[in-house]
């Protein structure tokens, strides 16, 4: 049974945490819808570029001479991922999700005997990865520094992944990164970005009328469009996982305020009791002095 | 009938213009400025640096663009771009100091002729905007 001044102790510090969950929900709240916005916006440029690329991909018809980075090498051996995360904790499962998602990719790698390669964006995965993953990480990228998500960001990483490309490092690249649609619901995603995956696609195939004029030809404007595209999606992947963040911890701090709440109501009964215990105690002492006198 | 068309010109950020009453958009592609106006045929195309201009009923718009694509389809000319800024709002310090960089990249020797065309390009198109 914890005295009376250990209970008026606990209870302010847990009082206190909850001022601190509370003021990061608040921040978080803030800046979610920020990020949310940016989403929102960075979304009609990779869609476009999305459309574009497919609209190409269709017209080529050499499919052998067609650029590696839409067709892949042919090989599947070497596997390199890119798992984006954030800097910062205390955001509920929203880093641990991307983890989970992107362990079970690399265990399925291991076990096929593929050569595994992880780029790490973000330094809460790569602390995460770095026990049990070490020997594979190459390099881990952070933009603490930079306050806002920009394209010089994403481009940055977009241009280690071709240079890696080019230099005939790995066949087949996928990023890994949590998708925002709401509040509460964050999902995460594997998405392969080299060869180009576009399976989904092939049902609005119909529509072939729109044959398009090129300046210069298909093969050149692809050569150069795909490298954009990796960029382009590793910001688009960059904006999701802020959105995912900011909302994942708004959720999480919710909760910790909640449950804060909670503790504080049941402590306070308890330290009622005791106190009340306590006076009956010595009221009864007194009575019981006086009787026997 | 109405000789109007849609424009959007996107960046990765944001859209940054759209509109849909201009009669006539002329953009730098690599193998020459092309005009575009309704109904011209599906094109896909890429930017070199240059002017993107903007003609629609009430005014005339001027854009620096450095890269891009263009998608040309069903009336809407999709501009896709990481570097655009409005000619009006431009940036003196950032207009010289892109010339400079584009500068000191040319006298590197490693670059190829391709890479060496678009630079001087680039400085060109730069310095008619400082001219001006």
């Amino acid at each position: 049974m914890p005295s009376l001044d250990d209970l008026r102790k606990r209870i302010t510090s847990v009082k206190s945490t909850q001022k601190i969950t509370k003021a990061m929900k608040m921040v978080a709240a803030a800046k979610l819808r920020k990020a949310q916005e940016n989403a929102e916006k960075g979304r009609p440029y990779s869609e476009k570029m999305n459309n574009v690329i497919l609209n190409l991909s269709k017209s080529i018809t050499d499919k052998e001479n067609a650029p590696k980075l839409l067709v892949g090498t042919g090989e599947e051996k070497v596997h390199l991922c890119i798992v984006l995360t954030a800097d910062r904790g205390l955001c509920g499962g929203f880093n641990t999700n991307i983890i989970k998602k992107a362990k079970s990719y690399f265990e399925k790698i291991i076990s096929e005997n593929k050569t595994l390669k992880i780029i790490t964006v973000g330094s809460k995965g790569y602390d995460q990865l770095k026990r049990q993953y070490k020997s594979y990480i190459l390099e881990n990228i952070s933009f603490k520094e930079s306050k806002n998500i920009n394209y010089f960001d994403a481009d940055k990483v977009g241009k280690i992944i071709i240079e890696k490309f080019e230099k005939n490092e790995f066949d087949v690249c996928a990023i890994f990164y949590n998708k925002f649609k709401n509040v509460i619901t964050q999902i995460p995603q594997e998405q392969q970005i080299v060869p180009l995956n576009e399976d989904k696609n092939d049902k609005d195939d119909s529509g072939n009328d729109n044959d398009y004029e090129f300046e210069p030809d298909e093969d050149e404007i692809l050569s150069n469009l795909l490298p954009k595209n990796i960029s382009t999606q590793i910001f688009k992947a960059m904006l999701e996982n802020s959105a995912s963040e900011q909302g994942s911890r708004m959720t999480a701090m919710d909760n910790a305020t909640r449950n804060a709440g909670e503790l504080v109501d049941r402590l306070t009964i308890e330290y009622n009791r005791s106190r009340q215990a306590a006076i009956t105690k010595e009221l009864i002492e007194i009575i019981s002095g006086a009787e026997s006198l | 009938m109405s000789n109007l068309f849609n424009i959007d010109i996107v960046n990765p950020e944001q859209s940054f213009l759209s509109k849909d009453n201009v009669f006539e958009v002329v953009i730098p592609a690599v193998e020459g400025e092309i005009g575009i106006l309704r109904d011209h045929i599906p094109i896909i195309s890429f930017l070199k640096p240059g002017i993107i201009r903007v003609f629609s009923e009430s005014e005339e718009q001027s854009f620096y663009v450095e890269d891009g694509i263009v998608e040309f389809k069903d009336n809407t000319l999709s501009v896709l771009t990481s570097s655009i800024f409005d000619l009006k709002d431009a940036d003196k310090n950032f207009v010289s100091e892109s010339i400079s960089s584009a500068e000191a990249e040319l006298s590197k020797d490693n670059i190829d002729d391709q890479k060496r065309f678009l630079l001087n390009h680039k400085v060109e198109v730069l310095k008619s905007i400082s001219i001006n």
